[in-house]
């Protein structure tokens, strides 16, 4: 009989990582249902591509760097269905396959892997893609059941109603434009404990106060574009967004007004995408600036004092 | 109000049911390996010899140095050897060991009668001639941490019936069966330090324990039950005392410094056993549980060998994985069964070999949740890469000696970095360096 011996404890929670993203990937599918519901087949295809060829990206640069091969831990997967989810349905598929091979391997990769990248691979790749093909990124979002119009979004326009807005039956990217079934997914996040409420409270807050301010209509800043997906599954990245708590407040309420400044202020109303990478930047440095308060420490002066 | 602490974690409560409702009941087994260093401290000097017939509480090694307290034998018989014996730690233990004559014969006791009218002067005496030391198993003597100097006042005796470890019922068993007994340690201790308030800690997943010592304090003096909220470290020094009264142990101090002393339950009911019936400490409460086929809690003699105690269990009932002393949080692991409980040894756990697994470490994904759990406060992953680097000035920066060990931040990790345990390897470099420092100069 050979006993193993290790240090204690002796138990781990069943979340691990892989659990996680699969809570993850589990909370995105009332948006992938949505998505494929409202535009149809071509969203469907989007979506596989995405994923594929994150998970393939991944997969082809573990094998060819000698590292371990991780993808089952599903962050590829679940970096691809994002990509899939804030791209338009009509989004040529290469075009949606150089942004998740970008993601993985620029922004995920090449950084160290997981863990290590500063910027939210998603968000990166839906920049990139923008900046290099802004014509696919900023038209296609007309597909499916809608007639083919060219162009804007609810948020150039304004016509929308506040139900087609909340139902998503309206133009936007494939994942971000039914709010109910984010919101779903918000709540599977918080009652798997997988996110906490702070970073998407906090950004629709700061969204609404300062959208507010500036004269805004409230309903209009939270329910159109891509705020709430953003504000649910782009800003609590774990990676790229602040540890401690104090932190994740201050990064969340700087996401949602640098999003309302960009749209109010802005050439064009990507606020979105700039707002969380700008605010992915400053996570490291959000942490550091939060006081620490380790047990047995302040107490210690008081009583001094006494 | 239930009190409680920041942090913390929910690790498997369910492993208590095993054992909860089992009544205690007594084990004694053919020989006791009664080993000399169990407090901390240095080692007792053995005073019997090979051949010797001892009686139940004759003192066999002699207390050394200002942490030491005299062992006694748990059975009356012959000494069958007194020698060093491989123990928990990699260097042999001296050991004695005992044939039990199962006559149970007292050497002469003297007990000092109702612990509300005992001279106080003669408590302290007592508990170090008792030979006790913490029974929820940081073995620290307990005269020693009831020693306070002068100028140090004492606001609070804590009793500690949190038992907030996983599968452990052995203080929850002793709260029910037993509760006059620890309130009477608990005014003992009170009396001896000129303490005003005792509170009995117990969590709310023990509601008939904490009947049961409310029962126990009524027309007692300054003693009372705080419930607390069943959370893991609730049993920790720092956290019990930080849910009970508010304060904070100065770092790098003792709970005194805020003017608290904890004592565990089971201490408490030792201390009794010594005044009101002059007995020493010769026996415990132990939880046997997990891949047993009978788990249950005993009253186990000290120095009881574990393989004869999973044996009165029925054996066990899968192959086993790893054994541990304690629960399954900060447990200590034991290289085979073949070995003797000590005075703190409250659980032993079976796992089986899947249970017993050991999982690899993944990359940090940054979640923060380390953070969020740590009991004091502290950021784990980041004194984690110090430590990997073995940048021990950095994870000294980090306040990595105020971690408590509790592994609350190496439950919760999604990415099973092995980090309490790194950072129990940084904790004793730095406290060698320090003894290096300091004899250096």
């Amino acid at each position: 009989m050979s006993l193993i011996l290790s240090s204690a404890p002796h138990i781990k929670t069943k979340d691990t990582t892989q659990r996680l993203m699969l809570n993850v990937i589990i909370s995105l599918l009332p948006c992938v249902a949505a998505g494929v519901y409202y535009f149809g087949l071509q969203a469907a295809i989007v979506l596989a591509v995405a994923v594929v060829s994150a998970v393939a990206a991944e997969l082809v640069w573990q094998v060819l760097a000698h590292q371990k091969v991780r993808v089952y831990d599903l962050s590829a997967a679940v970096t691809g269905l994002l990509i899939g989810l804030i791209v338009p349905p009509a989004a040529p598929w290469w075009m949606v396959a150089i942004g998740s091979v970008f993601a993985i391997i620029v922004v995920k990769q090449l950084f160290g892997g997981i863990g290590d990248n500063f910027l939210n691979p998603a968000l990166t790749a839906r920049a990139v893609l923008l900046a290099s093909w802004p014509a696919y990124m900023t038209a296609g979002y007309n597909v499916g059941r809608f007639d083919a119009v060219t162009g804007a979004t609810p948020l150039l326009s304004g016509t929308a109603s506040t139900m087609d807005l909340l139902m998503g039956n309206v133009t936007g990217a494939i994942g971000e434009t039914c709010k109910i079934a984010i919101l779903l997914g918000l709540v599977y996040l918080l009652v798997t404990r997988t996110i906490r409420w702070e970073i998407p409270v906090f950004t629709v807050a700061s969204a609404v106060v300062l959208g507010a301010i500036l004269g805004m209509d409230p309903v209009s800043v939270v329910l159109s574009g891509g705020l709430l997906f953003g504000a649910v599954y782009m800003a609590t990245d774990y990676v790229t967004s602040p540890m401690t708590r104090g932190g994740q407040i201050i990064y969340a309420i700087g996401i949602g007004a640098l999003i309302v400044l960009i749209r109010k202020f802005g050439d064009y109303p990507e606020g979105v995408t700039y707002a969380i990478l700008l605010m992915n930047i400053c996570a490291p440095l959000l942490d550091r600036m939060i006081p620490e308060k380790v047990y047995g420490y302040k107490k210690a002066k008081k009583e001094a004092k006494a | 109000m239930k009190a409680t602490f920041h942090g913390g974690v929910h690790p498997a409560h369910s492993s208590k049911r095993p054992t909860q409702s089992l009544a205690i009941r007594d084990f004694v087994s053919d020989t006791v390996q009664i080993v000399m260093n169990m407090n901390i401290g240095a080692p007792s000097a053995p005073c019997v010899q090979k051949g010797d017939h001892v009686k139940l509480g004759q003192v066999i090694g002699e207390p050394v140095g200002f942490l030491g307290i005299p062992v006694h034998a748990s059975v009356s018989g012959e000494v069958v050897s007194v020698e060093p014996l491989p123990y928990l730690s990699e260097a042999p233990a001296m050991c004695v060991t005992i044939r039990n004559d199962f006559k149970d014969e007292w050497v002469e006791l003297h007990p000092l009668g109702n612990v509300e009218t005992v001279d106080p002067a003669l408590i302290i005496p007592a508990i170090k001639n008792a030979g006790i030391c913490g029974m929820g198993g940081a073995s620290f003597p307990t005269h020693v941490k009831l020693s306070i100097k002068p100028e140090q006042k004492c606001d609070y005796i804590l009793a500690n019936g949190a038992e907030c470890e996983t599968h452990l019922t052995a203080d929850h068993r002793l709260m029910l069966e037993n509760s006059t007994r620890i309130v009477d340690g608990l005014r003992a201790v009170m009396r001896a330090v000129g303490c005003p308030q005792g509170v009995i800690g117990i969590e709310d997943n023990k509601p008939d324990a904490i009947e049961a010592m409310e029962k126990a304090c009524q027309g007692r003096e300054g003693v009372r039950v705080q419930v607390l909220k069943t959370k893991y470290p609730q049993g920790g020094e720092k956290q019990l005392i930080e849910a009970i009264t508010g304060r904070q142990v100065p770092t790098g101090g003792l709970p005194i410094g805020c003017g608290c002393i904890v004592v565990n339950v089971g201490t408490c009911a030792a201390i009794a056993d010594a005044l009101i019936d002059g007995k020493p400490l010769v026996e415990r409460i132990t939880t046997v549980t997990g891949a047993v086929r009978n788990p249950a809690n005993l009253r186990l003699r000290i120095g009881t060998n574990v393989d004869d105690i999973i044996g009165e269990c029925g054996g066990y009932s899968v192959e086993p994985g790893k054994i541990f002393f304690g629960g399954a949080m900060t447990g200590l692991c034991l290289p085979h069964a073949n070995l003797p409980i000590a005075k703190s040894t409250n659980g032993i756990v079976v796992m089986t070999r899947e249970q017993a697994k050991t999982d690899e470490e993944d990359p940090c994904i940054r979640c923060g949740k380390c953070g969020e759990v740590c009991p004091i406060g502290l950021k784990p992953l980041k004194i984690k890469l110090a430590a990997d680097a073995d940048n021990i000035e950095a994870a000294k920066k980090l306040h990595v000696m105020d971690c408590t060990l509790c592994g609350s931040c190496s439950f919760i990790c999604p990415a099973r970095r092995h980090l309490t345990a790194a950072f129990k390897v940084a904790k004793q470099k730095i406290a060698a360096q320090a003894k290096k420092g300091g004899s250096g100069k």
